[in-house]
């Protein structure tokens, strides 16, 4: 049987990652995931949509892909921007942000590894795609 | 006041900010606009009830960053309580607990701070 996916198109408009999380938690729901699981895949999607948004320099519109699996949902979220090296972003300490003329922002990439179970990044000049996997807790 | 201040109000000489809805860079603007006024003022403790914000983003807690590095310069402190679970986590994996405080209720988080 064909495995059910959830396709979002989002404009880069304001607080559109927030129509994200409405559909994350529909299909959470659906898959019976705990509140703690549903929280953590809509913080996370919510720090994809942001990067996206921001980061990829283009006007065209991201999309959202939720994979509904037997064992782990998977969120795809895809922008055709200008892509990023991952290597060169640098995990951030709040340590070293606090008292420094450091910039206070670049947490997405950390939330979103440790919020979610496995995270791919996948980038050219072309478009990146973010692939973040939730297994499902039995 | 806007849309995402609820209110704010005073106890023992703690600013208490109570909060609505999403925390984004609005949001997050929005309370430090209140308590760098209130730091201009003399006041330096700070309590946010986000029993109204569900959902957060980098963005707007990287402002309540900004908010503690001001707090440091005058020996204040911030602290906040009702929070959601995934609030609170985010606020830990991003170390906010280090340099602020978590409580669970108004009664905790204003005689703890």
């Amino acid at each position: 049987m064909k495995k059910p996916v959830v396709e979002l198109k989002l404009p880069i408009l304001p607080n559109m990652e927030l129509i994200a999380t409405q559909t994350a938690e529909v299909v959470a729901r659906h898959m019976d995931l705990s509140e703690e699981q549903s929280g953590e895949i809509s913080m996370a999607l919510i720090e994809a949509c942001i990067n996206a948004f921001e980061h990829s320099k283009t006007e065209n519109n991201v999309f959202i892909h939720f994979l509904i699996e037997e064992d782990s949902l998977i969120v795809k979220v895809i922008d055709q921007g200008i892509g990023f090296d991952k290597t060169k972003v640098e995990i951030p300490k709040i340590e070293n942000k606090i008292g420094k003329n450091e910039r206070k922002r670049g947490w997405g990439l950390q939330l979103i590894q440790e919020l979610m179970d496995s995270v791919e990044f996948e980038s050219n000049g072309e478009g990146t795609t973010v692939t973040m996997k939730k297994n499902i807790k039995n | 006041m806007n849309g995402f201040i609820k209110s704010t109000k005073e106890i023992n000489q703690i600013v208490i900010i109570e909060t609505d809805g999403y925390l984004n860079n609005d949001g997050g603007l929005a309370i430090s606009t209140i308590c760098y006024e209130k730091i201009d003022m003399g006041q330096t403790k700070f309590l946010i009830n986000m029993a109204g914000t569900k959902v957060v983003n980098s963005i707007g807690v990287s402002i309540l960053i900004e908010i503690i590095e001001k707090l440091q310069e005058v020996d204040g402190k911030i602290g906040y309580y009702n929070l959601a679970p995934i609030v609170s986590k985010t606020f830990n994996i991003m170390g906010l607990t280090k340099y602020s405080s978590v409580f669970e209720t108004e009664d905790e988080a204003v005689n703890g701070l």
